[in-house]
């Protein structure tokens, strides 16, 4: 059995595919991949159209789709993350059909349960022997894990593995098996490894971003949570990461042994996994190459595929034994729910991910933000969008203090106890607008641009055009 | 309580917003020497309307206004004392005759206001040769100035002398400037540690001023705060042991003793003095004797 093909051509044509199918891309090559445009650029040429595309998540390198949405090569779109570049355009309402956003958990849920059926899965691979056993461990462009393209293997009708490093058969250490894969292809380049991680991640210098990590910190040592066992997901951005140096050092101090990490992985949580303050790393995405290398070697270090990551409704998937999970928020109410899919102005520039998984799941979610952006207030009486609603988040950490959700009583006394500045979040909202002034409301079209949907799959929101209509 | 006093940019409203959030005992609102000629205007009324409406809670409100040689210094008055900042700076203060022009102009607008006199209190900035010579007759020329504060670097340029990390060349100014101002019974505050990514120095920096008898300690970098206020903070041994004076003194004045020893040690006047000192600024800083214990 050959399951090698020469081309990217023959592997589409022996998938099958025709119009109005749906295709499947993972975005574990973030924005260095260059396979989504490949693949697309390729059935464009076959002539074949009406496609519906359900990435993981689209980037600002994947601003070509806008020309096949304009050519009617893509007439549909599902996605868990959006970016700005073709976020504003989906915004201004390029696809007549709305866009399905779903969350890092939800997808895998749908594409298993049949809701979101897939005919054909190209799954860039970092390395893969001739039969598809592939990993992104290894290879030019290696990314680490492959965690959001296992359901896509698992459960497409057809599979195609595309690679730029082939590997002898059997590639050990694989990821994704070659019981799922149809057919594999070499081409020169899966990607721009500058864009597919950081060398480095780090740590922000700005004050008040080292002030709200530094509240971070002091809430979770409060909130009870932090004992051996311990639990923790936090993101990629400064603030988030200066609050893990704090935690860190906090951990290390009263000699506490967390059980795991989680979540997309930097190598800062590779820093305390090492220094001691988690037993294990659970990996669903790498950020940055020291993330990658310490999967490759690592054996506490173990990748995760998204459902096992997040999904609800399974049997069990990890979020729903973490403790503390830090997030971010493009905007945030006074009923705490949090929007991270659009920008102030009402244009997508985001999405989920996992969001809203890990707020559901963890014990105490806490969002950090700053208290305005520009000259923006960040707290505002209702979101643009209900990204992650107010009864899965705990509590709000901003330079101005710190707003407890009213539902979690008890860690509002222990952050009090602990002299913690603790402030209602309407008092904050005040202050700020004191300072900010209160922005114009936006003026929305009426014509829906996507659907957000819950983890469990309901209509959440719905986001309308904006700006000049396509 | 002022240990640490940090300069924030009067023209960045970014900085002056988040101001508050920062961590320092006292911010100066900076009109001098962070904003061009061609700005003052701007960082006057942004100033101006960041004092009206932030609220900065416990943090005390400096400004620096330019300097008595100037086009600028009443205006800059006129803009910011409406809003009873709680001192104003004063830079090249050189002799008595600078601070009495200062404090003349303020007395006419706190009458215009209707503010008591001196409710706004006057740091004059030592920043030249002469300043340090005339460090005492400065910290004793009208009641409203309540402590002095060094600037090494303008003063290093006046002495024509390099400004260096271990600050050897401003050893002499600083003890003046400490003895000047506890003989006048005021607070005396230091130049700021100008390498904002050197953590170390800043330590060595700031240990050094506080064992010369400096009241707290400027900052340029809102990263030094953190450390300023560690180390112009007493020590919860310090604490304790200021505790432990204050309870001897009280029993043995229930006793009817009158001198007492404590660890070996006899209590004069100058070590219970030093123990209500701390104590008053340990129960500023949140702490007790319960906690403590």
């Amino acid at each position: 059995m050959n399951k090698l093909v020469n081309s990217l051509r023959e592997a589409i044509e022996l998938s099958g595919l025709t119009d109005g199918m749906t295709v499947s891309f993972h975005h574990h090559l973030r924005n260095g991949d260059f396979v989504l445009n490949m693949v697309l650029d390729q059935i464009a040429q076959m002539g074949i159209g009406n496609l519906q595309v359900n990435a993981s998540s689209l980037f600002d390198c994947h601003l070509p789709i806008l020309e096949h949405i304009r050519k009617g090569v893509v007439s549909g779109l599902q996605a868990n993350y959006i970016s700005a570049g073709p976020g504003r355009a989906i915004s201004q309402g390029i696809l007549e059909k709305p866009v399905q956003f779903r969350t890092h958990g939800g997808r895998p849920r749908d594409i298993a349960l049949g809701n979101t059926p897939i005919d054909v899965a190209f799954i860039a691979a970092p390395a893969s022997d001739p039969m598809g056993n592939c990993t992104g461990k290894y290879g030019k462009s290696a990314c680490g894990s492959l965690g959001y393209a296992m359901a896509d293997a698992m459960y497409a009708k057809k599979v195609v593995v595309i690679t730029d490093t082939l590997m002898d058969y059997p590639l050990q250490d694989f990821s994704i098996p070659e019981s799922y894969v149809d057919y594999v292809v070499c081409v020169d380049a899966i990607g721009d490894p500058s864009g597919i991680v950081s060398g480095t991640t780090q740590i922000t210098r700005d004050p008040v971003g080292l002030v709200m990590a530094s509240h971070a910190a002091k809430v979770i040592e409060a909130s009870g949570l932090l004992k051996d066992g311990f639990s923790f997901q936090t993101g990629a951005g400064g603030a988030s990461l200066a609050a893990a140096k704090f935690l860190k050092e906090i951990m290390l101090k009263k000699n506490i042994q967390g059980s795991f990490g989680l979540g997309g992985i930097t190598g800062y949580m590779v820093d305390m996994l090492e220094a001691g303050c988690f037993r294990n790393l659970l990996d669903v995405q790498c950020f940055d190459l020291k993330a990658v290398e310490s999967l490759r070697n690592d054996p506490r270090h173990m990748e995760i595929s998204a459902m096992h990551y997040a999904a609800p409704a399974v049997r069990s998937s990890v979020v729903d034994n973490l403790d503390v999970v830090i997030l971010g928020a493009t905007e945030i109410d006074t009923d705490f729910n949090v929007n991270v899919h659009t920008d102030s102005n009402g244009y997508i520039m985001g999405g989920s991910g996992g969001h809203s998984d890990v707020a559901a799941g963890s014990q105490l979610c806490m969002i950090i933000a700053p208290l305005f952006r520009a000259r923006l207030p960040i707290i505002t009486d209702r979101v643009n969008c209900i990204s992650t609603p107010g009864k899965d988040v705990d509590v709000l950490v901003t330079q101005g203090g710190i707003a407890v959700n009213p539902k979690n009583k008890e860690l509002k006394a222990r952050l009090t106890d602990a002299g913690l500045p603790i402030i209602d979040i309407h008092r904050l909202k005040e202050n700020t607008e004191k300072i900010t002034g209160i922005p114009k409301k936006i003026t929305k079209g009426t014509r829906p641009v996507a659907e957000v949907l819950s983890r469990e799959g309901q209509i959440q929101d719905i986001i309308y055009c904006i700006g000049k209509q396509e | 309580m002022r240990r640490s006093l940090l300069f924030l940019p009067g023209n960045n409203p970014n900085m002056l917003m988040n101001g508050s959030c920062l961590g320092a005992d006292a911010i100066i609102f900076d009109l001098e020497d962070a904003v061009s000629p061609a700005e003052k205007d701007a960082a006057r009324i942004l100033v101006r309307n960041t004092m009206t409406y932030l609220n900065f809670g416990s943090y005390q409100r400096i400004v620096r206004i330019n300097a008595t040689d100037t086009a600028f210094w009443k205006l800059d008055l006129d803009f910011v004392m409406p809003q009873k900042p709680d001192m104003i700076l004063l830079p090249k203060t050189s002799t008595p005759k600078d601070v009495l022009l200062a404090d003349a102009y303020m007395t006419k607008l706190e009458e215009r206001l209707g503010f008591d006199t001196n409710t706004v209190a006057l740091m004059p900035l030592i920043e030249t040769a002469l300043g340090v010579e005339n460090a005492f007759a400065i910290a004793t020329a009208t009641p409203r100035v309540q402590a002095l504060f060094l600037g090494a670097e303008d003063l290093t340029a006046d002495l024509q002398c390099t400004r260096t990390k271990e600050g050897k060349e401003i050893a002499y100014a600083r003890s003046r400037l400490v003895m000047a101002a506890r003989a006048a019974g005021i607070d005396v505050y230091d130049t700021p540690f100008t390498d904002v990514n050197d953590e170390e120095g800043l330590v060595t920096d700031a240990v050094y001023a506080k064992e010369l008898g400096f009241s707290g300690k400027s900052a340029i970098s809102p990263r030094h705060v953190e450390q300023i206020n560690h180390i112009f903070s007493p020590s919860p041994e310090e604490i304790a042991y200021a505790y432990e004076v204050l309870t001897a003194i009280e029993d043995a004045v229930k006793q009817g003793k009158g001198a007492i020893a404590l660890r070996g040690k006899m209590i004069d006047a100058p070590i219970v003095s030093r123990a209500k000192q701390t104590v008053a600024m340990a129960e500023a800083l949140g702490f007790s004797q319960e906690v403590l214990e």
